[in-house]
């Protein structure tokens, strides 16, 4: 749905990262960081446990990071779920419930105590793997999920391996055939794959597999226990419908960051080494420009499993997406609170996981963290 | 003139003018039920056929761009009446407190999984148009904010900015005077591209019942209503599904003519 | 038998015409200058002898390495060539290493293309050449990333990719325009030396005709995409025919008169200034460093004179000149103008500020490319209490642009339109509108070309003549400075080693970084001494 955001996110978080650290080489007045960066770097002998200090130092500066827009992104989440609605209990329970039930759930909630307390023993409760109960179905959320879990994890996974197979092969051809017919061609389809509501093509899908064709179900998950290839064949015009909006993206942030590294002038360096045009965008190119497609897949894995929502609609799958709709609807708000927490947390534990890939990638970066 | 931006605007133009003109004619009434003549595929009376109340789908189609359109549009107006100031705002108080808290605030936004939070808003504070607006227009608000910000913060390094320093102006004013006619290129191209997810956004938003209620027609759904009947009725789900991809895919075109027209510089950056 | 011969070679890319008809040869071991102004062609003649041409190129003529025309191979045969038998070192080694990858990997990745060997032989032959080149094992080993580095031991780095097999012929462009005057003399006898040593042919590409005088063996003169004029250096110095070349040199070694001026009434006093910047922590729980950018800095300025500041970068000159300017503020010391400080308490004094103004160095950033031309120049008018409005405020602009040659038309049309020197002279005008007590020109002509920094040069003396002006005239070009200014100040580390008036600091230097400088600066020979 609002899966082209992703790319403006990509880049953004992108820029975050390099421009604070680099944004001052570009000044005219870089004497005093030069100064201070030949002072720092010039005749250090640098043994290898410093290159071990220095990714120490980074990572626990991101460590520090993600805790901090935890606690934030919790108080956030608690402050909408329970505090906005007004009185949660009756939020829940609709117009016409009954005093004596809506005293009940009060007290069921601890609505009777203060919000700050409220707050710190919900967070207990998750640190320790206690999510809550639901209250429609009345079972931990914690199980709920985890039953879940095993829909919407392996259809994320699947969906991004079918969107980075189309989109990288695509990506490096039209970066490589820049301005020619194949590049016209793969920016036309990606123009159009990212005009496609993802919902719409998952409706054409069936339309045509599943209805007419009769190659698969049209909807629901056999389950794992009929073995592996069942549950993926039932997963694969979900992921099929989740992959290709997400791959005509991939495939542009990839020819735009291939052809902004083919550009740069240490690949015209390489050229005027000998490399030919392909040699020197496989051993040069590709790894620089591996740094903003790095940030778009990690992107992508927490869109997938949270933009699953939809598809997960569509096609009647009982994963975390659905859970989600259907609590809402429900106005099961412990479920809510719970899963969007951990919604968040994935997302922002999958930047963080990408935050230290980009050190692996980039020795600028653990320098200077 | 390059043939993205003629393309792009004669298909946004298109639905624009659609929208526009269903204010005072459409071939049918939108809303008027004609059970008769329910489930016909596109003939000579009705253009794109009718749904399961015998309503026009044409009709349908061109009251529900002015729903979509009008969504996105403040949508980005939200984004871009708040982002940009904040953007400006980080970016001349670079490396301060100010600078930090609106960076992580945009990297926590970012870090929401949009779609979550916009059916949390929605269902939480009601469905409708207007929540739709809210919760589509603040995830605007951290994009706009950020591509200010980064763009504004290479500016602030030019010596222009420097001599606009040493006359003795204020960052606010320098923000203002200076900074934002810089990036208004930059600004243009990108509120095309979010006014085009914008509209993506309504769609799926109404797809789950979430966006603009009945009767208010809106396209995202008429697809969910097209869905049970997609066997025999496959127009039903064609009809909005093509009207949203050359809505969108014409505002990108036209993006990305804007683009490469206001600064071939940015072409670079394409994505 | 040339090493090199190029011969009726025309290029031109998407239809526009980049060179024309150009011929010349390059004989083995022979160095060889191409130069001219921005615009001249000379880049594109090196790129075309290693066929590195852009797309859309479309070239007539040949190119002959030895006995083969090389215009005529297909791409896996110049990529052969390329890196084995030319080398090439371009203009900015800031950005001409891959960031990702190691020295040593990206020396050694010439000798593996090229030739059938183990990594480890390739790294160890790798290792020789950096040490060839300079950069000695102990202190730069093979495993340093390119930011580790400076930018002249990057440029190093670039050079011993280039030659580390040996090639026949190295083509450099533009070198040295990026480093520091003394990185720039080690980069320059770099090359001469390896030049001799192997016996290669080197083009060298460089609009500096100080360095081409001193280095090359022949010189060729460019101009609009032709030869202007070719010949051997010492018998083309002597007799040059056509006057294009006669104008180059002219510039090159152009020299003004400033008025003599009655300079006792003291203007700007800066004394015992220090500026502290903080350095990031080193370890996760050290204190962070202070870093001295400028340190005890004193020296005065009066009325009338014209004060040149000399020093390579990281010496402090930046911080100087915002310091001047009252936009930050110093951790130690006092500057005052007319008595007044610049900058008290937390903020700057904008009432002495209007009595400073400042001319920068990029004529192509220091205007905002959406405001008309009148709107620029009227900035500074923001530091006065009253500004000028209506026909004042239109004669204030009229009169500026005709002090620096343009005319008041000028001050409807967009930035744009005009080119750099005309830039420059706009700033100019910026900085005289309020008719300020002292001007800061921070390497105010070193992006201009050659002829355009001539005429630049005479304005200011004009200047100087109808506006009695004092200014400080920052820049690392010591040519410049000592044909600009009565006096200079020398600056290293923060410090000024020395100061004093121009032509006793350049004729007899006292301090070692002093002399170190100016031996380092190439000059351009006496040319009349040799004519005569």
């Amino acid at each position: 749905m609002l899966a082209s955001l992703m790319t403006q996110q990509a880049s953004h978080r992108l820029r975050s990262v390099f421009f604070e650290n680099f944004i001052w080489n570009q000044s005219p007045y870089t004497s005093v960081q030069d100064a201070l960066f030949t002072c720092e770097m010039a005749l250090d002998h640098r043994p290898k446990s410093a290159y071990a200090l220095l990714m120490l130092r980074y990572t626990l500066k991101r460590l520090l990071s993600l805790v901090i827009s935890l606690a934030v992104a919790s108080v956030v989440i608690f402050t909408v779920i329970e505090v906005a609605p007004g009185d949660p209990a009756s939020f829940m329970l609709g117009m016409n419930a009954q005093p004596e039930t809506l005293a009940a759930l009060r007290t069921e909630l601890g609505l009777d105590t203060s919000k700050p307390e409220r707050y710190f023993s919900w967070v207990a409760g998750m640190l320790s793997g206690d999510f809550g109960t639901s209250y429609t179905y009345r079972t931990p959320v914690a199980d709920m999920v985890q039953q879940r879990m095993w829909v919407s994890l392996p259809l994320a996974l699947y969906a991004l391996t079918l969107s980075t197979l189309i989109a990288f092969p695509a990506g490096i051809y039209a970066a490589s055939r820049r301005g020619r017919a194949g590049d016209v061609g793969v920016m036309g389809a990606t123009q159009l794959g990212v005009a496609i509501p993802n919902f719409w093509f998952a409706m054409m899908l069936v339309l045509l597999f599943s209805i007419k064709l009769r190659w698969f179900a049209a909807g629901g998950f056999v389950g794992w226990d009929k073995g592996l290839f069942a549950g993926l064949h039932s997963l694969t015009l979900p992921a099929i419908a989740l992959a290709l909006p997400q791959a005509a993206i991939l495939a542009r942030v990839m020819r735009s960051a291939l052809l902004d590294v083919l550009g740069e002038d240490f690949m015209r360096t390489a050229r005027a080494k000998g490399l030919t045009a392909r040699q020197a965008l496989w051993r040069h190119g590709l790894r620089n420009a591996m740094i903003p497609v790095l940030t778009i897949i990690g992107l992508q894995f927490s869109f997938l499993l949270a933009g699953g929502i939809i598809i997960e609609q569509v096609f009647y799958l009982p994963g975390l997406g659905r859970l989600i709709f259907q609590s809402i609807s429900a106005r099961d708000l412990i479920v809510v609170e719970s899963v969007t927490m951990l919604l968040v947390f994935a997302v922002i534990f999958v930047n963080f996981t990408v935050d230290l890939a980009y050190a692996a990638v980039d020795p600028r970066l653990r320098a200077r963290a | 003139m390059n043939r993205s931006l003629i393309l792009g605007c004669l298909l946004s133009a298109l639905f624009i003018l659609a929208a526009l003109v269903s204010f005072v004619w459409t071939p049918f009434d939108a809303e008027a039920l004609n059970i008769p003549a329910r489930l016909k595929g596109p003939n000579n009376t009705n253009l794109l056929g009718t749904d399961h109340f015998g309503r026009d789908i044409l009709s349908l189609l061109m009251v529900g761009a002015r729903t979509s359109i009008a969504v996105a549009l403040v949508a980005v107006g939200i984004g871009m009446g708040l982002g940009v100031p904040l953007g400006l705002w980080a970016a001349a108080r670079r490396g301060s407190l100010i600078d930090e808290v609106i960076m992580r605030g945009n990297d926590l936004v970012f870090a929401f999984p949009s779609l979550v939070i916009a059916i949390l808003i929605t269902a939480v504070f009601g469905a409708g148009a207007i929540n739709a607006i809210i919760a589509i227009g603040i995830f605007n608000i951290p994009v706009f904010a950020r591509i200010t910000r980064g763009a504004a913060l290479s500016l602030w390094e030019r010596e222009f900015i420097l001599a606009a320093r040493v006359a003795g102006k204020s960052a606010a004013r320098i923000s203002f005077e200076h900074i934002l006619p810089n990036v208004t290129n930059l600004l243009i191209v990108q509120g095309t591209i979010q006014f085009s997810l914008g509209i993506l956004a309504e769609a799926g938003l109404s797809y789950v019942g979430l966006g603009a209620q009945p009767p208010t027609p809106s396209w995202g759904r008429m697809l969910a209503d097209a869905q049970t009947m997609v066997s025999i009725a496959p127009h039903m789900a064609l009809m909005p599904g093509f009207a949203i991809i050359l809505t969108v895919l014409g505002l990108n075109l036209m993006g990305d003519g804007l683009r490469d027209l206001l600064d071939p510089r940015l072409r670079r950056m394409r994505t | 038998m040339s090493l090199l011969s190029v011969q009726n070679l025309t290029l031109s890319i998407h239809s526009f015409d980049i060179l024309h008809d150009v011929s010349f040869n390059i004989d083995a071991g022979e160095i060889v200058a191409i130069t001219g102004e921005s615009g001249s062609g000379k880049s594109m003649t090196a790129l075309a002898a290693m066929q590195l041409l852009p797309q859309g190129a479309r070239t007539t003529g040949r190119i002959m390495l030895g006995e083969d025309d090389i215009t005529t191979w297909d791409e896996p045969a110049l990529c052969g060539l390329r890196g084995n038998d030319i080398g090439m070192v371009f203009q900015e080694p800031m950005t001409a290493l891959n960031p990702v990858k190691t020295i040593g990997d990206q020396v050694a990745e010439t000798i593996l293309v090229h030739e059938r060997t183990t990594k480890a032989q390739a790294h160890k032959r790798a290792a020789e050449t950096l040490e060839r080149v300079g950069l000695p094992n102990d202190r730069f080993p093979l495993s340093r990333f390119p930011h580790e580095l400076s930018g002249g031991q990057r440029q190093r780095v670039v050079i011993a990719m280039a030659i580390a097999l040996r090639p026949r012929l190295l083509i450099a462009d533009e070198p040295t325009t990026a480093l520091d005057v003394t990185t720039q003399a080690q980069i320059l006898a770099l090359l001469v030396r390896l030049a001799r040593e192997d016996g290669m042919g080197l083009m060298m590409i460089t609009h500096d005709l100080a360095v081409v005088a001193a280095m090359a063996d022949r010189i060729i003169v460019m101009r609009k995409g032709e030869v202007v004029e070719q010949g051997a250096t010492v018998q083309l110095l002597h007799d040059m025919q056509h006057p294009y070349t006669k104008m180059l040199f002219a510039a090159s070694a152009h020299e003004v008169t400033l008025p003599d001026t009655d300079a006792t009434a003291p203007l700007l006093e800066v004394k015992g200034v220090c500026r502290d910047y903080r350095t990031p922590r080193k370890t996760v729980f050290g204190k962070p460093g202070k870093f001295r950018a400028v340190n005890n800095l004193s020296f005065s300025l009066n009325r009338g004179e014209r004060l040149g500041l000399v020093g390579e970068s990281g010496c402090g000159k930046s911080t100087l000149t915002r310091a001047l300017l009252g936009l930050e503020a110093v951790s130690e010391g006092t500057i005052t103008l007319r008595g007044e400080p610049v900058f008290t308490g937390t903020k700057p004094n904008l009432a002495v500020r209007r009595h400073m103004q400042v001319v920068f160095q990029d004529p192509y950033g220091s205007f905002n490319p959406r405001h008309r031309v009148a709107r620029q120049i009227t900035e500074p008018f923001y530091l006065l209490d009253t500004p000028p409005t209506g026909a004042a405020r239109q004669q204030a602009i009229d009169d500026a642009l005709i002090a620096v040659g343009l005319t008041p038309a000028d001050a409807d049309k967009y930035i744009h339109e005009f080119s750099g020197g005309q830039r420059q002279r706009i700033a100019i005008a910026r900085a005289l509108i309020i008719r300020p007590d002292l001007i800061i020109f921070d390497e105010a002509v070193s992006a201009l070309d050659v002829s355009v920094r001539a005429q630049i040069l005479d304005l200011l003396a004009e200047l100087c003549a109808s506006h009695n002006l004092s200014y400080l005239f920052i820049s690392h070009d010591l040519s410049v400075v000592r044909t600009i200014t009565d006096r200079v100040l020398v600056m290293k580390s923060g410090e000024i080693v020395e100061q004093g008036k121009t032509e006793e600091i350049f004729t007899n230097p006292q301090h070692p970084y002093t002399k170190s400088l100016i031996d380092a600066a190439p000059v351009l020979p006496d040319l009349k001494g040799l004519t005569a």
